[in-house]
């Protein structure tokens, strides 16, 4: 066996060393620490897209962990919409990992710096493993792993508030945790397996049981606390407000959408649709609260005077339009939802990007503060308006294309007041976006004080958050490219595999 | 040799994108970055030309640029439609690139380096909107369009102005929303979205499915500014004047216009849209729109709002045409696009030099300014004179054919429309001549510091004015040919 | 009426001790307005699911799962439950540490563990 075919194994166990390597070296010089761990994040992100061409070329890898086959040991499985999240999530999290640099020496104390990237490190890891693993136990514990890693990382900046959204966020965690963990036990009372394929397999026979439904209904609404889908999302903005900017960015993205991620891959690869739309039916109400969410998240960002706090709630509307698909569950809307997972990480990503580079120069993100903050940071105010116009729905942006495929899902199911509520949320959106475009470009003409020096942020900052915006633009463009594996994985899904 | 000439529909939208970026890069140095923008609208205009021969003669340029989503690639297709808006607006272009770098010097106007740029995206949009093969590259461009323009309406960055920019953004995004929604209802009742001469929804639905589609699109041209949905467009006016004349009476407006001629004509189809009955509909919209719009004309006193109002009350006579479902009266109602384009522009350039060279907004502070500004305040004239429909210039061809579409499409009632409407048009018309060229200032020497304006903004006011005349002596060349081929390729066999 | 009650509650008692002290800890987890009390419940509550999954494992009569060398076949416990619990009781001792570890730095930060003594500083 060749190195090659231990990459999935590497993938998980490359940040825990790297960790591990961060945390000696940093105990020698607190300067190593960044290197090691960019050099760790490229390397799994160059393993990431090996892997991705692997599953492209040869359809699903299966790795077993020490040579154990299940159902005895824990298998590693990567299909093509594994490797795609795969792929998202590493693209950010390399993203990210560029941008923390200069954010970190700003926000974190010097002294927890190391900390910080071991800590980093292991969400990573955690995150990772959630998407690779075959297991559903395993899944767990790689949850708690990358759970426990975000807690301590947003009271990175040892701001007294941040302590506070921690607390909170940890508390709802644990019990979304302890009902994930709950219905992993139910479910393996009713099939006596953890492994997701022949969970898959098994349980068919028992759909009609009612340990079944518990099962489910414990698994889906953990994750939905997780995945923080509206009314379940009390825990979000906070925690999104007073994280780093850095870690903002990471558990916005890639957080957010590898629990997403799980709750998919509980819907339709461990469940199958056959369950969820005929045995117990879910996806009118998923589909009803989505709706609920889409537009009750936009109107809470709306009323929003923080930036990040704005964007926070954005998510929880941004959210609602992914589980629209999963409650429309028909290939397109699927399509849409999974294009989506994609678009939102970057442009979400992106405007966190900018709320911290404004956090960076002016110490604020009150946008009442903000005032003409374009004429100072023309670039940055770029990037947020390509991001904004995606997240708005713009054509020809990711955000439109993935729009545009949950309305025709929805158009074609027959469901047209969902898709009504849908195009007006895309208006709320541009309200709120709207919201900061209008100050930064057009307000506080009486504010000649110069908050930043008149310069932009740091070109490491700078440069992934352009990065992002142009990839919002360019995905729209070329949206075939991603559609292929989307549609492909899609299919997978559907095909109950 | 590869023929490149299949590429120039692509090319001429990468022009001004290009220009764009070129505006971005030179915005430190202002005459460079004029000259990129009229280099740039000489060679878009040099490459319509150059389609032009070949769509003369019937033919059609197609050209797919890249798979987007089901129902529609991003797809270019330039026919004689088509042709008619992408040369209205290459040209104009040209005269209102040197009409604004006059405009905005003379004024000293900040961030012009933002205003160019978005006006060369503008361009591109709207050049994409006439190029579109189907109706997901028009919503494409259509939304750009409307996105690219903002920055453009609140350029002064007062309180009044972001409001009137909230106003223009609302309407136009909540237009758009409905214009996708028509899309994917279209593409769900037939599997494609791409134009077809003469339509092709005839039998894909119930009569209510198919009129309830119609409504959706009527809403999603929003730009087309019908009543009561027309309020964005007078707000739109706080904008610099040049934006007004190109965006607001030519690229904006037409965008709309030329939605609805297109869907009427290649999606729904004449036989089609009579059959369910929605001529009548919208008879009764344009009717009342061109009505009580020439009626609020009458009561404004800011000369540009006057126009908005104008602009709004003509727009509808393109909506008439569409509505009378004749082969006149589609003539007429294409016709009426470049016609009224030339037109309104030449009245906008010339509200914007009496601001620039007399800082007058307001109709009754002009009086006698003719006296000191002989050149624009005739051009004036005979571009009001134009638009009344009155010989020597093109409006009397488009208005013509417009009769007589009312009597050969069964509904005489419309002329009593078109006539109450032509004198209402003269009523609040003539009195801005009367002021501008025979009435005497109450103070004489007011008008002593008072000049024509710089001559990059007169050349364009007096070209303007002149080629709308040229139309009236050469109608055919080359807009009357394009749309007779645009006529013959919608009504083939349908409609005598 | 009362014999199907029983029934239901005895053939599975099991489950009906774990919902039970589940809900006790869910209860002072949200009821509770002590920051350190509120970690108890979650204590709680995690336990619950541990003794559920280790209940699920027990088998009438059944013996400690090890490998005899006699090759006798005696009946054994499920062990996966066990380990799986074993991975989840060290999760749930590091989520308790967390935990308190942000209570303690939120009474140095502000004095207060009652979460509305804590909204009131945390809004001043």
């Amino acid at each position: 066996m060749t190195l090659i075919d231990h990459l999935p194994v590497l993938l998980v166990a490359g940040p825990i060393v790297a960790s591990l390597l961060t945390l000696v070296a940093g105990w020698h010089d607190r300067r190593l620490c960044y290197p090691i761990t960019l050099a760790a994040v490229l390397g799994e992100f160059a393993a990431a897209i090996v892997i991705f061409r692997q599953v492209m070329d040869g359809g699903t890898v299966r790795y077993y962990v020490g040579g154990w086959a299940p159902p005895m040991g824990i298998e590693l499985v990567i299909d093509t919409f594994g490797g795609f999240i795969l792929a998202t999530i590493m693209l950010l999290a390399l993203m990210t990992a560029l941008y923390a640099f200069r954010s970190v020496k700003k926000e974190v104390p010097a002294e927890k710096t190391v900390s910080f990237y071991v800590i980093f490190q292991i969400l990573l890891a955690g995150l990772i493993g959630m998407t690779i693993t075959g297991d559903v136990f395993n899944l767990y514990v790689f949850l708690e792993i990358s759970s426990i890693a975000a807690y301590t990382l947003i009271s990175a900046t040892r701001k007294p508030h941040s302590y506070v959204a921690s607390y909170n966020y940890l508390v709802l965690g644990s019990i979304a945790a302890g009902f994930i963990l709950l219905g992993i036990g139910n479910l393996y009372v009713a099939t006596g397996t953890l492994n997701m394929a022949e969970l898959a397999v098994m349980l068919p026979a028992s759909y009609d049981l009612a340990t079944v439904h518990a099962a489910f209904l414990f698994l889906i609404i953990g994750f939905s606390i997780k995945a923080a889908f509206f009314p379940l999302h009390l825990w979000l903005p906070d925690a999104y407000t007073e994280s780093p900017s850095a870690v903002t960015v990471l558990i916005a993205t890639v957080m957010a959408k590898v629990s997403v991620y799980a709750l998919f891959r509980f819907l339709f690869s461990v469940f199958t649709m056959a369950y969820i739309t005929e045995s117990y039916p879910v996806t009118g109400v998923v589909l009803l609260i989505a709706t609920i969410a889409i537009v009750a998240g936009a109107i809470l960002a709306i009323a929003q005077d923080d930036l990040k706090r704005l964007l926070a709630y954005s998510s929880v509307s941004q959210i609602g339009y992914i589980m629209f698909a999963i409650g429309v569950a028909n290939r397109i809307a699927l399509e849409g939802g999974l294009l989506h997972i994609l678009g939102h990480a970057v442009m979400k990503g992106c405007l966190f990007m900018v709320a911290g580079l404004i956090i960076y120069r002016t110490g604020t993100a009150q946008l009442s503060e903000l005032g003409g903050i374009a004429r100072e940071m023309p670039l940055t105010c770029a990037a947020f308006a390509l991001a904004g116009a995606s997240m708005i729905g713009i054509p020809p942006t990711i955000g439109f294309m993935s729009k545009y495929y949950l309305v025709l899902g929805a158009f074609e199911a027959g469901l047209w007041p969902y898709a009504a509520v849908l195009l007006v949320g895309s208006l709320l959106a541009a309200a709120y976006i709207w919201r900061f475009i209008e100050i930064a470009y057009f307000g506080g003409h009486h504010d000649e004080h110069h908050r930043t020096g008149g310069r932009e942020g740091p070109a490491s900052m700078l440069a992934p958050t352009i990065g992002l915006s142009l990839l919002c633009l360019l995905l729209g463009i070329f949206v075939a490219a991603p559609l292929e594996t989307i549609g492909l994985a899609v299919a997978q899904l559907l095909g109950g595999t | 040799m590869p023929d490149v000439s299949g590429l120039l529909p692509a090319v001429t939208i990468a022009i001004p994108l290009l220009a764009a970026v070129l505006i971005l890069i030179t915005g430190r140095h202002e005459n460079l970055r004029e000259s990129v923008t009229i280099a740039a609208a000489m060679a878009m205009l040099g490459s319509v030309l150059a389609m032009l021969p070949s769509i003369l003669d019937g033919g059609r340029l197609t050209l797919v640029l890249l798979p987007m989503v089901p129902g529609g690639d991003l797809a270019l297709r330039v026919d004689a439609f088509g042709m008619v808006f992408a040369l209205t607006a290459a040209a104009l272009w040209l005269l209102n690139s040197f009409y604004a770098i006059g405009y905005m010097r003379a004024l000293k106007e900040h961030a012009q380096t933002r205003f160019f740029f978005c006006l060369a995206v503008a361009i591109a949009a709207a050049i994409g909107i006439a190029f579109s093969a189907n109706l997901v590259t028009l919503f494409v461009f259509y939304e750009i369009l409307t996105v690219i323009t903002y920055p453009l309406v609140v350029h002064i960055e007062t309180p009044e102005a972001m409001k009137a920019g909230r106003k223009y953004l609302t309407y136009l995004l909540v237009g758009g929303i409905f214009l996708l929604a028509a899309t994917v209802l279209t593409y769900i009742l037939t599997g494609t979205t791409a134009f077809v001469p003469g339509g092709f929804l005839a039998g894909s639905g119930a009569a209510l499915t198919l009129q309830i589609l119609f409504g959706l699109f009527m809403v999603g041209f929003v730009k087309a500014a019908w009543m009561p949905l027309h309020a964005w467009l007078p707000a739109a006016m706080i904008a610099p004047t040049p934006v007004s004349a190109f965006l607001h009476a030519v690229a904006v407006v037409t965008a709309g216009v030329f939605g609805i001629v297109r869907v009427a004509g290649w999606v729904f189809g004449m036989t089609l849209m009579a059959s369910l009955g929605l001529g009548v509909v919208l008879a009764v919209i344009a009717s009342f729109t061109i009505v009580t719009a020439s009626l609020f004309a009458l009561c404004e006193d800011n000369l540009k709002r006057r126009l908005a109002y104008s602009t709004v009350s003509q727009l509808s006579y393109i909506l008439l045409g569409v509505s009378m479902l004749s082969v006149a009266g589609m003539t007429g109602a294409m016709a009426h696009i470049p016609f009224h384009a030339f037109m309104k522009i030449t009245l906008f350039f010339v509200a914007g030099a009496v601001i620039v060279a007399a800082g007058r907004e307001r109709i009754s502070d002009m009086k006698g300014l003719g006296q000191k500004m002989p050149v624009t305040a005739l051009m004036f004239a005979v571009a009001a004179v134009g638009i009344c429909g009155l010989p020597p210039l093109c409006g009397i061809i488009s208005k013509i054919y417009l009769a007589i579409g009312a009597v050969e499409g069964g509904m005489p009632i419309l002329l009593v429309v078109l006539i109450i409407s032509a004198v209402l048009n003269a009523a609040y018309f003539f009195p801005i001549i009367y002021t501008m060229l025979v009435d005497r200032p109450a103070d004489p020497h007011a008008l002593d510091a008072v000049s024509e304006p710089p001559l990059t903004m007169l050349v364009p006011i007096v070209l303007t004015a002149v080629i709308s005349m040229l139309i009236f002596f050469f109608p055919s060349v080359p807009f009357m040919d394009l749309v007779r081929i645009a006529i013959g390729e919608i009504t083939t066999g349908v409609v005598p | 009426m009362i014999e199907a009650f029983s029934e239901l509650f005895f053939a599975r008692y099991n489950y009906w001790m774990a919902i039970i002290l589940m809900l006790i800890g869910l209860y002072a987890l949200i009821a509770k307005q002590n920051l350190v009390k509120k970690i108890i419940g979650l204590n709680i509550f995690q336990t619950a699911i541990f003794l559920f999954y280790i209940s699920v494992a027990s088998v009438e009569g059944g013996t400690a799962p090890i490998y005899l060398p006699d090759g006798a076949s005696a009946v054994y416990v499920n062990p996966l439950p066990h380990v799986l619990i074993l991975t989840a009781i060290v999760v749930g001792v590091s989520i308790t540490a967390v935990a308190l570890s942000l209570v303690v730095r939120i009474y140095e930060e502000y004095g207060v563990i009652d979460e509305d003594e804590l909204k009131e500083a945390v809004r001043g």
